[in-house]
């Protein structure tokens, strides 16, 4: 019944629009013009559309955007790299929109200046090989120091010195996280993914030595200002460990290791106090890997020293969850 | 050849062997895959806006089992979201564009009597068609159609346990793929030999227009990347079916604990973006080379700083190919690889920004006709424009940490790849609709088109970076898991309301294209005053287009109000005059 109605009133749209074709077709006949000839008047109307659409409906609707959605720019950076990329951010930002507010502009004001009339000509210009190296050097001046810049800031995160940082890895599967510490020696066992069984979900092998004070975890607490490296592995299909406010994003692929070392500058306290109480560290999964993947998170908790002391002593070693079981 | 042979329904109609047929029978293939892919967007957009609202709609075209009571499955959604993304890439943007306009523009432009091989030819299309059947029947299957995303990473498509569309779903995709590959190849092939080997007399490199010039660069791209996705797609199918190990390793599954070591599936993202970063230029520059006739052609004037055009497209090209592992910073690549791949990748801006400079020199003091493919031209310009600059950004692999896979990965390429093709294609419709079918298109629909399409396209996309910039990634079902994401839904709101106005104005312009191929205003010869060859030849198309002898080119295409002549254009076969230089 719905689809008989639906398709009724398509077909009753399409005999509306074409009988209004027809009858605007008519009238041009009786009045001995071609329907679909560009006039002068479509010039002026279609130009003058094109200034206000182009150059101050879509442009106000950007700067309206930046206006009322601009808080949604980047959360705060609680890390130490993020806040050198949010600096190349703005940095690149800035640039970005002095161009696009350059651009487009320019391209909303031609089309009305120059918008056609019937006996106008237009200029016949076809190349300035002088101007044409000049919009060729600029954009490679601007861009000179955007990549030395970048880049800069990509080595400064890359070959960070990560000797001293804490250890952790991170575990993905279908679909949730688990963290594993490296304990004491800050080195992970080994592990096998043949090995995984029971309450051993990370294949850990217990006949290395490394292995004997790893402790497994289903949140992940970090101690404010020092150093850590995460390294990451997957059980089933590529998964992708976000962590938007520490600026760290690092793919976790079955079958080998990859990692990303950072120092988070701001405890979950203080950014309670600044964001509100439901604040939380969040661990996201941002590589599209089945039904569940818009829901595969973390808890992170950034705390003191002290905190972080009590809370990891009162955490059960693997081998002693295994044996104790 | 200009004795017309003797033409059945199927010679004429199906079984074609002119040109001018084929590529008709790609655009309206092209046309028609887009309401299905632009339907799945609005589909999984509801559920954006929505989450977890039941829509009948939703149940009217998913049925009870997809959408239980009009909520949409996440699985299901997924499986739309790559749907939508393989169907616009390679069917609209690929085959569609590309298909249409290197079949219709090359022998007309160059002043060829048909392709080189017309069965070839005749081929690449029915391979398409194979191929859009197969994608169409993968609807239907009881496990639904593949959901790994439309770049398809391994482990996720290569195994059925991990997602249900990674079933028979992602078989025939893969199948799929393969038969659209192999119409590419024999499409491409026939473009390049043909340019190269069948231009008409005085038709030297140099003169050709720029249109032929996008499609020469994109099917020499397209054979050279092609087949590096076929081989990509192979090792799948023999991971998939054969049990060898190419991009598997340590993998347990539901519990089962797989024998594959050794693979990685880093090695099939190398692969697939080898041909997925050149793939966005060949949807791009046939746009280019379009946009690029259109703005000359209704600016009156000639095209700005032609040999810099084409300088431009060919550095474009070729950086292309060396740009990959931009979509890889973060998988764990060398990062001193990353520097190079920024390094590479940012260089695309400077050809790009010529290429802008140049359209925009091209419309100072132009004498501008706003034709409906005028307006599109110049939108491809402004969004051009918008999504080039964010490409800055993803391009700086130490920005890109924090925007990778989210939101604004996804603004930045509808706008500056979705939207500008779009555009383009739609421009080269609205042109060059007069020689397909030798009527005008309604200008009034037209207009109204292009404006509700801007203004939506817009409103759709441009929101898209705020939400990446707050950390959403993109293919997720529902951004209602996190509550640091719960400020978003009003700009959730707004771009599914541009969705759905944006979505049903389309279906006015099929409604202009259809109208006007049978009732449109009679068209003549040359109704838009252009230089190039194909309007030289007769209304009424005949197969070897010419009815007498092929035109010889006296001159480069783009003499628009040129000091001297009689008319504010010169065809490129009019004889250049005593003492006149060419430009
Ligand atoms: C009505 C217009 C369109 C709308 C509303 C729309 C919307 C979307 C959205 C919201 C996504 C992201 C979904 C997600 O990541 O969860 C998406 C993905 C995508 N869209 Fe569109 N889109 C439209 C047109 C186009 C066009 C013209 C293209 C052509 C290039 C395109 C190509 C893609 C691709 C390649 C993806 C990625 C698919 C994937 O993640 O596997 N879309 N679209
Ligand atoms: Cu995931
Ligand atoms: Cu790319």
């Amino acid at each position: 019944m719905m689809s008989i109605l639906v398709g009724l009133i398509i077909l009753l749209s399409v005999i509306v629009l074409v009988q209004i074709l027809r009858v605007n077709e008519l009238v041009s006949e009786v009045k001995d013009q071609d329907p679909n000839e560009i006039t002068d008047k479509d010039n002026n109307i279609q130009g003058i559309l094109t200034f206000s659409i182009f150059g101050v409906l879509f442009l106000g609707f950007v700067i309206w955007q930046f206006k009322y959605w601009g808080v949604h720019i980047l959360p705060p950076a609680s890390s130490l790299h993020g806040a050198t990329i949010d600096t190349l951010m703005n940095f690149t930002l800035g640039v970005i929109l002095f161009v696009f507010f350059l651009t487009q502009p320019i391209l909303a004001w031609f089309s009305l200046k120059y918008r056609g009339r019937k006996n106008a000509v237009a200029y016949y210009y076809p190349h300035n090989n002088k101007l044409e190296i000049i919009w060729t050097v600029v954009p490679t001046l601007v861009l000179t120091p955007l990549i030395i810049y970048g880049l800069n800031v990509w080595n400064d995160i890359t070959s960070a010195d990560t000797s001293n940082s804490k250890v952790i890895e991170l575990y993905a599967k279908q679909f949730n996280w688990t963290a594993r510490y490296a304990g004491d020696d800050n080195t992970l066992g080994k592990a096998n993914y043949k090995l995984v069984e029971g309450l051993n979900v990370l294949g850990v092998d217990m006949e290395d030595d490394t292995a004997q004070d790893d402790i497994v975890t289903r949140e992940v607490h970090l101690v404010v200002d020092k150093p850590v490296l995460l390294k990451m592995r997957s059980q089933d299909v590529i998964h992708s460990a976000f962590l938007p406010h520490f600026r760290v994003q690092m793919n976790c692929v079955p079958g080998m290791t990859t990692q990303f070392g950072f120092t988070p500058t701001q405890t979950t306290a203080e950014m309670k106090e600044q964001e509100g109480e439901d604040f939380d560290f969040v661990l996201l999964c941002n590589k599209i890997c089945g039904a569940a993947h818009y829901n595969m998170k973390m808890k992170f908790i950034v705390e003191t020293q002290e905190e972080y002391d009590a809370w990891i002593a009162s955490q059960e070693t693997l081998k002693n969850s295994l044996t104790l079981n | 050849m200009s004795e017309h042979h003797k033409e059945t329904f199927l010679t004429k109609y199906i079984f074609s062997l002119d040109h001018k047929m084929i590529a008709k029978q790609f655009l309206i293939t092209g046309m028609f895959m887009g309401v299905v892919g632009m339907l799945m967007s609005i589909l999984f957009r509801l559920q954006l806006s929505n989450p977890g609202e039941s829509f009948a709609v939703l149940e009217f075209f998913l049925g009870e089992k997809w959408a239980p009571g009009g909520v949409l499955d996440p699985n299901i959604y997924l499986a739309l979201v790559t749907m939508h993304g393989t169907i616009l890439i390679f069917w609209v943007l690929t085959a569609g564009l590309t298909g249409t306009f290197a079949n219709f523009l090359i022998p007309l432009q160059i002043g060829a009597r048909d392709m080189a091989s017309a069965f070839m030819n005749m081929l690449s299309y029915w391979f398409f068609f194979a191929a859009t059947i197969v994608l169409l029947c993968s609807l239907f299957v009881e496990s639904g159609p593949a959901a790994a995303g439309w770049t398809i990473y391994p482990p996720l498509s290569a195994l059925p346990q991990a997602i249900p569309g990674s079933g028979l779903g992602q078989d025939l995709w893969l199948i799929a793929i393969t038969l659209f590959v192999v119409s590419s190849l024999l499409g491409g092939l026939n473009y390049i030999v043909t340019i190269l080997n069948m231009r008409t007399k005085g038709m030297t490199m140099s003169r050709l227009p720029l249109t032929i010039w996008a499609l020469l660069i994109v099917a020499i791209l397209g054979v050279l990347s092609f087949p590096v996705l076929l081989s990509c797609a192979l090792l799948l199918i023999f991971d998939r079916s054969f049990g060898t190990s190419f991009y598997l390793s340590d993998i347990i599954i539901n519990g089962e604990a797989l024998h594959n070591t050794g693979g990685s599936p880093i090695l099939f993202e190398h692969l697939f973006w080898f041909l997925g970063h050149p793939e966005v230029y060949i949807i791009l520059l046939p746009a280019l080379g379009i946009v690029s006739e259109v703005i000359s052609v209704n600016s009156r004037k000639p095209i700005f700083g032609y040999k810099a055009m084409v300088g431009a497209l060919i550095l474009i090209a070729f950086l292309s190919f060396v740009v990959w592992g931009h979509h890889m910073f973060i998988t764990g690549m060398d990062p001193f690889l990353g520097s190079v791949f920024t390094f590479t990748t940012l260089l695309i801006a400077i050809p790009s920004a010529v290429k802008v400079f140049n359209y925009l020199a091209t419309l100072w003091r132009a004498n501008i006709r706003f034709t409906p493919a005028m307006l599109f031209a110049i939108g491809f310009v402004s969004t051009f424009i918008t999504g080039g600059l964010t490409g800055i950004i993803l391009g700086d692999s130490a920005l890109d940490i924090n925007v990778h896979d989210t939101y604004f990965v996804v603004g930045h390429f509808h706008i500056v790849m979705g939207l500008s093709a779009i555009y383009g294609m739609l421009a080269g419709v609205y042109h060059w609709f007069p020689k397909m079918y030798g009527r005008m298109m309604n200008k009034k629909l037209g207009y109204f088109h292009f404006w509700v399409t801007f203004i939506s396209a817009y409103g759709v996309f441009f929101p898209m970076h705020f939400l990446g910039l707050a950390g959403l990634p993109r293919r997720y079902y529902t951004n209602s898991a996190f509550p640091m994401f719960d400020g978003l839904s009003d700009i959730n709101e707004i771009i599914t309301f541009f969705a759905i106005v944006g979505g049903l104005v389309q279906l006015l312009f099929i409604f202009n294209f259809f109208y006007s191929i049978f009732k449109g205003t009679k068209a003549t010869e040359n109704p838009w005053g252009s230089n190039t060859l194909e309007w030289t030849t007769p209304v009424e198309r005949i197969h070897g287009n010419w009815p007498g002898e092929i035109p010889t080119v006296e001159r480069w295409a783009y003499d628009y109000s040129k000091p001297g002549a009689e008319e504010d254009f010169v065809p490129q076969n009019v004889p250049l005059k005593e003492g006149e230089t060419e430009h």
